[in-house]
């Protein structure tokens, strides 16, 4: 569709033709940011697109401010992160934002998900698109754990501990993998200096990843709440300044939440134990990761086998980059499917669930509490979604959207 | 659709309390008290927290260090320079002198607090082998931080009023110091206040409570004294925002005006 519409631009300013003609980013920018025909009945699920590209933004832009005074070495680490909220001018509010960033930034691409999953656009010819959101996700969890390790306190400390020991759990050899990642035999210095490293180098490779899930989104456009393709014109409007409007709007209320935690319960989803410095002889209560990471930690913990744990964790991802395959109906939006919509209400209880499960000591009822709640997760991907697809009678979709409009305005 | 929207706000609700619902033991949850700091548009109260640097200063500063804070810090909390120079004039804090011999000279405001022990492996030594917490995060290091170093605070209970069931069942020795808000109760720290164990300038009473709740005022601070500007920067972006997502509003129903 991108590929097709729409006569070459003119542009009537010399300097910008000048340029235009020689490397056409102008003509670019017109086509997919202004004219780029988009189905007109985005709800606002699909502003979170536009809200995680603002977070990555914000996030690099405090980072970069935040690593020029940062220092990454074991001894001096959790002073300098002190150093910046105390005494480097506006540092409070750079880590502030930092810090709270990364949690608005999981919430946005959460919501980012779920609608994906609710309305099918996973679903051909979107495919690679979804896989190209999947490997986003990786990238963000890799950047968002090395990213806690680097203020040096004890759950940076013991997280990364945890975290990185899962490696071992690789036969033969796993205790080389881990003695590799740490750089020496223990979390210490190497370890800091190369999450640090990395830590600064993954938004950039997540920046080059979004790039090409914008290029793969652009190629057949969005997925809309009917799940049917745009038929023509009446069905679609000019992405400027209908959606540039209406996503400007949702970035902005979703920025007045952000900015009522950040300045006002900034250590809210902090864990207190960070503000303790990392002490390798002294181990937490109870080891928790940050927020956005429970479901998976409690999946992890659910399997009595280290190795069946890690393999369970990973797994819930990667069912993820199967899942256009797996889902075997021909419809897309859930609205449409009145058996599947529950059930995918149901997975997101069962992840909050599974959240709860992670926050708690693996003790008393929870550990059953975990094992029932990834059991269901596994069903839902691996059996409920190829079997419903075949004996779920979908609803009658609507001849076209803009069909659907104008019917849901004259009820 | 609202139902969705209302079903994933109530959803990310939970996963976010989710995070902090740590569980908390055996150890009772310490009672909630009024903060001078607390909410949108709580600020530090200054005099309570020049009163508790005089608890610190006089009591806590024996053992524990407080070494992310500098003297002229305090200027932040309504002393002028002159005050806070007064304030330290003796205090001796190590340095090296112009031939590189360790010497003891006066504080300066722009010295860090003085630490009690010259390295943790002698504060540790002296304290029966663990060395006494930094104070300068403290405040934010603990679940409920106020609440809680409030309650250690004034929570200790000596041997003869304890129950014998809670002798039992903690194995409390005669000379353990037990403590109704600490995790396992039994806390090497001994009770470090009581009723006028410093005498205020400004006749306020030192009773326990007092001197308590004073100290912990200014250990807050200590932790984040950057609190009342975060607030106040919040409050105008907030109403910023909400400006401009006015705006946004209306002209969005503008554009949209002639596709519904």
């Amino acid at each position: 569709m991108a590929s097709s519409h729409g006569t070459p631009p003119v542009f009537n300013n010399k300097v910008i033709a000048w340029i235009d003609h020689r490397l056409p980013i102008f003509s670019y920018i017109e086509k997919e940011y202004h004219t780029f025909p988009t189905p007109r009945n985005f709800n606002y699920f699909w502003n979170f697109g536009a809200i995680a590209t603002v977070m990555l933004v914000l996030m690099i832009a405090t980072g970069v401010v935040l690593a020029t005074n940062y220092t990454p070495h074991v001894l001096m680490a959790f002073d300098s992160v002190e150093r910046i909220d105390r005494d480097v001018p506006q540092g409070w509010l750079i880590r502030d934002l930092h810090m709270n960033g990364a949690s608005f930034f999981f919430i946005a691409v959460y919501v980012h998900i779920f609608r994906g999953m609710y309305y099918g656009s996973y679903k051909a010819p979107r495919e690679l698109l979804w896989i190209l959101g999947v490997v986003i996700f990786l990238l963000m969890m890799a950047t968002a754990f090395m990213g806690y390790v680097l203020p040096w306190g004890q759950m940076s400390f013991w997280g990364a501990t945890v975290i990185t020991n899962l490696f071992s759990a690789i036969p033969v050899v796993g205790e080389s993998i881990v003695t590799w990642l740490w750089g020496g035999f223990a979390v210490d210095n190497p370890t800091l200096n190369r999450f640090f490293a990395l830590h600064y180098l993954l938004p950039f490779i997540i920046v080059a990843v979004v790039a090409l899930h914008v290029v793969a989104l652009h190629v057949h456009g969005s997925n809309n709440p009917t799940g049917i393709d745009p038929k023509g014109p009446q069905d679609t409007v000019p992405f400027h300044p209908y959606y540039t409007m209406k996503d400007g709007f949702g970035v902005v209320v979703f920025l007045i939440v952000f900015a009522g935690f950040a300045f006002f319960a900034p250590d809210y989803m902090g864990h207190p134990d960070n503000y303790i410095p990392a002490d390798p002889l002294v181990t937490p209560a109870h080891i928790v990761p940050e927020w956005y990471f429970l479901p998976f930690y409690a999946i992890l913990r659910a399997i009595p086998d280290k190795l069946g744990g890690v393999l369970a964790m990973f797994g819930a991802i990667a069912v993820l980059f199967i899942l256009p395959w797996l889902d075997t109906s021909r419809v897309r939006s859930s609205t449409f499917r009145p058996i599947y919509k529950w059930f995918m209400l149901v997975l997101v209880v069962d992840v909050v669930v599974l959240g709860f499960c992670g926050a708690n000591p693996p003790e008393g009822f929870w550990v059953p509490l975990s094992q029932v709640a990834t059991l269901y997760y596994f069903f839902h991907f691996l059996i409920l979604l190829p079997v419903l697809g075949k004996i779920e009678r979908p609803l009658p979709l609507p001849p076209s959207i803009a069909d659907s409009v104008l019917k849901k305005k004259a009820v | 659709m609202r139902k969705l929207i209302a079903t994933s706000a109530v959803a990310l609700a939970a996963l976010v309390t989710g995070a902090v619902a740590i569980a908390a033991g055996t150890t009772p949850t310490p009672p909630k008290k009024q903060w001078h700091f607390q909410g949108p548009f709580g600020t530090y109260d200054r005099a309570a927290a020049q009163r508790g640097y005089q608890v610190y200063q006089e009591v806590c500063a024996a053992c524990h260090s407080l070494s992310l804070l500098a003297y002229r810090n305090l200027m932040e909390l309504g002393l002028t320079e002159n005050q806070v120079k007064d304030l330290i004039k003796d205090i001796q804090v190590p340095d090296l002198n112009d031939d590189g011999a360790p010497i003891d000279r006066p504080a300066r405001p722009s010295d860090r607090f003085k630490k009690p022990f010259p390295n943790m492996a002698a504060a540790a030594a002296a304290n029966n082998g663990k060395a006494p917490p930094d104070l300068s995060v403290i405040a934010k290091a603990r679940e409920n931080g106020p609440d809680y170093l409030y309650a250690l605070l004034t929570g200790y209970v000596p041997f003869d009023k304890l129950t014998p069931d809670q002798i039992k069942a903690f194995d409390v020795k005669k000379d353990d110091n037990f403590n109704t808000y600490f995790p396992g109760h039994k806390i090497a720290m001994a009770p470090p206040l009581a009723d006028d164990k410093v005498t205020y300038a400004d006749n306020t009473k030192a009773t326990l409570a007092q001197q308590s709740s004073d100290v912990v005022e200014f250990l807050a601070w200590a932790s984040e004294p950057h609190m009342e500007d975060r607030k106040r920067t919040g409050v105008r972006v907030v109403l910023f925002l909400l400006a401009l997502a006015g705006l946004m509003y209306a002209v969005k129903r503008m554009v949209w005006s002639d596709k519904h």
